[in-house]
């Protein structure tokens, strides 16, 4: 256990590397001691990672919000992402694709993805193999569920179909 | 037979094997249609583990797969995932405030691995030994291959993967090499090289991930930016810095020798010393001293030597490993003293060949 260096009493739980001049130098404190400098504890940096990134951007124009106040899928809102520095769900990303084009092009310096491109398994041509393999998975999950849940006619139904999949 | 999920990395001697001890590549992946962390509850959680859960056991890199419940595991086991490094801070608990989140887990295989509902749904890494990107990164790219074939992932045709957070969105992909900089910190030198790195797209942090200190001379350097350049072009800029720093760290070794021979002998021989006669160690000082004496290796002060012994005690010395091989608990206060026995043990073992 690291005591903290500044109240020398607890444990520290902030291990703040610093690079000043030529010097590397660490600072152990704990999370009472860096609270009272305006250090997040790990945890919560961790909880808003681009909290204040997202609130430096400032409120964004209410044209461009109003078209998508919230996520249709997970009910996010704008505020809610600022506020926590994360996405509720896939569908944030296009629900609010403006501001966020803005704050990715700001981290990375692009706006984008020219990486590998992904074939959805269960969507589009793909090949055979790939769609049943998918199926097969999708199946096992909502079987193991209906046993469990004792969906019985369910699990019977998803066994049969389960057991056609591996026949073709 | 007990299995050594993730550990087949510290058993062969890799590229540049006497600065970089591994390479790492992970990929941040969440399910389409799935609410992400912060949204999720219990049951969604559990959701992520079943649909991994059915496609590890297909998958070639995850068997024979290993499962970790970090939800029902206690601290020390938690901790041993930890150490190493199948399971991030946060996601085994760590924090004195934090508790474990519900549907935490980790499959493992020989080579890879996924975390389970970290901040993404998905978190395959998978290790290399010393300087080895590629390898590495084939590796994690062949499992994201085989679950991406049965799971269906979030993908944006304009931002690529989508991820929970917008420091990871687009490849999803981090690079990591874990370096070994003695002389640079002995000459200074390094305030100035890491600088220089953080301003060309590379972050730097401890051994053990984000927010940890440095210790042991040990760097994790990795790509910063995730979106605008391909995989392989995220994977090429790394490799170039890391082979730059490496050439720092090689000057850096001939001004040491060349102005002050004697001390960096002496410090090396009293490493190598203390290492194999020390009754009581802490992990900090055994840190420092397999630093000394990679260093004096290095630089051929001692003796050759393989580097796998070295590189398996980073691992094995660390409390929950110490813990779990001598059956005591993580407060024991003869901890640093398995130490030593284990440090010395090793060490002869190699010895005998
Ligand atoms: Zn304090
Ligand atoms: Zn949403």
């Amino acid at each position: 256990m690291t005591t903290c260096q500044a109240c020398q009493e607890r444990e520290a739980v902030v291990h703040l590397t610093q690079v000043v001049g030529e010097q590397v130098t660490t600072i152990h404190l704990c999370g009472k001691c860096a609270a009272e400098r305006g250090i997040a504890t790990e945890g919560e940096a961790a909880a808003t990672p681009l909290g204040s990134f997202l609130a430096a951007l400032g409120p964004a124009p209410a044209a461009t919000e109003s078209a998508a106040e919230q996520c249709p899928e997970c009910g996010a809102t704008l505020a809610d992402i600022r506020a926590s520095g994360r996405l509720g769900c896939a569908s944030c990303w296009s629900a609010f694709a403006g501001p966020l084009r803005d704050l990715v092009r700001r981290l990375h310096g692009a706006s984008l993805h020219v990486g590998e491109q992904y074939r959805d398994p269960a969507e589009g041509p793909g090949s055979p193999e790939r769609r049943v393999a998918h199926e097969r998975i999708r199946l096992r999950e909502a079987l193991r569920e209906a046993v469990e849940t004792e969906a019985f006619e369910e699990a019977a139904q998803l066994r049969d179909q389960l057991r056609d999949l591996e026949d073709e | 037979m007990t299995p050594d999920p993730v550990l087949s990395w510290l058993g062969e001697t890799g590229p540049n094997a006497d600065l970089v001890i591994s390479s790492r590549v992970r990929l941040a992946r969440n399910v389409a249609g799935r609410p992400f962390w912060g949204r999720n509850a219990a049951p969604d959680r559990e959701r992520i583990v079943r649909l991994v859960e059915a496609a590890a056991d297909e998958i070639p890199e995850l068997a024979p797969a290993t499962w970790y419940r970090l939800d029902t595991l206690g601290r020390p086991g938690r901790l041993w995932l930890h150490e190493r490094q199948l399971a991030s801070r946060e996601l085994a608990g760590l924090d004195p405030v934090g508790r474990v989140r519900s549907g935490a887990a980790v499959v493992a295989g020989e080579t890879a691995a996924v975390m389970c509902n970290e901040e993404d749904h998905l978190r395959i890494q998978a290790f290399a030994p010393g300087f080895a990107l590629d390898r590495a990164a084939r590796a994690a790219e062949r499992v994201d291959g085989e679950l991406g074939a049965r799971i269906s992932f979030a993908f944006h045709p304009e931002f690529g993967y989508l991820t929970g957070c917008p420091t990871n969105v687009g490849t999803g992909l981090r690079a990591s090499v874990l370096i070994h900089l003695p002389a640079l910190v002995l000459t200074r030198e390094i305030g100035k090289v890491l600088q220089g790195l953080s301003q060309v797209g590379l972050t730097h942090r401890g051994l053990w991930g984000e927010g940890s200190e440095v210790r042991g001379n040990l760097f994790q350097l990795s790509n910063q930016t995730t979106l605008g350049k391909t995989e392989a072009e995220l994977l090429e800029h790394l490799g170039r810095l890391v082979v730059e720093v490496m050439g720092h760290e090689a000057r850096a070794r001939q001004v040491l020798l060349r102005d002050a021979p004697m001390l960096v002998e002496d410090r090396v021989w009293r490493a190598w010393g203390l290492l194999r006669h020390a009754r009581v160690l802490t992990f900090d000082e055994t840190l420092n001293l397999l630093s000394g004496v990679r260093l004096g290796i290095g630089m051929g002060i001692l003796p050759r030597r393989d580097w796998m012994t070295l590189n398996r005690l980073l691992v094995e010395a660390q409390d929950a490993h110490l813990a779990q091989r001598t059956g005591t608990g993580l407060d024991d206060e003869a901890l640093p003293v398995h130490r030593a026995d284990l440090v010395r043990g090793m060490l002869d073992e190699e010895a005998r060949g």
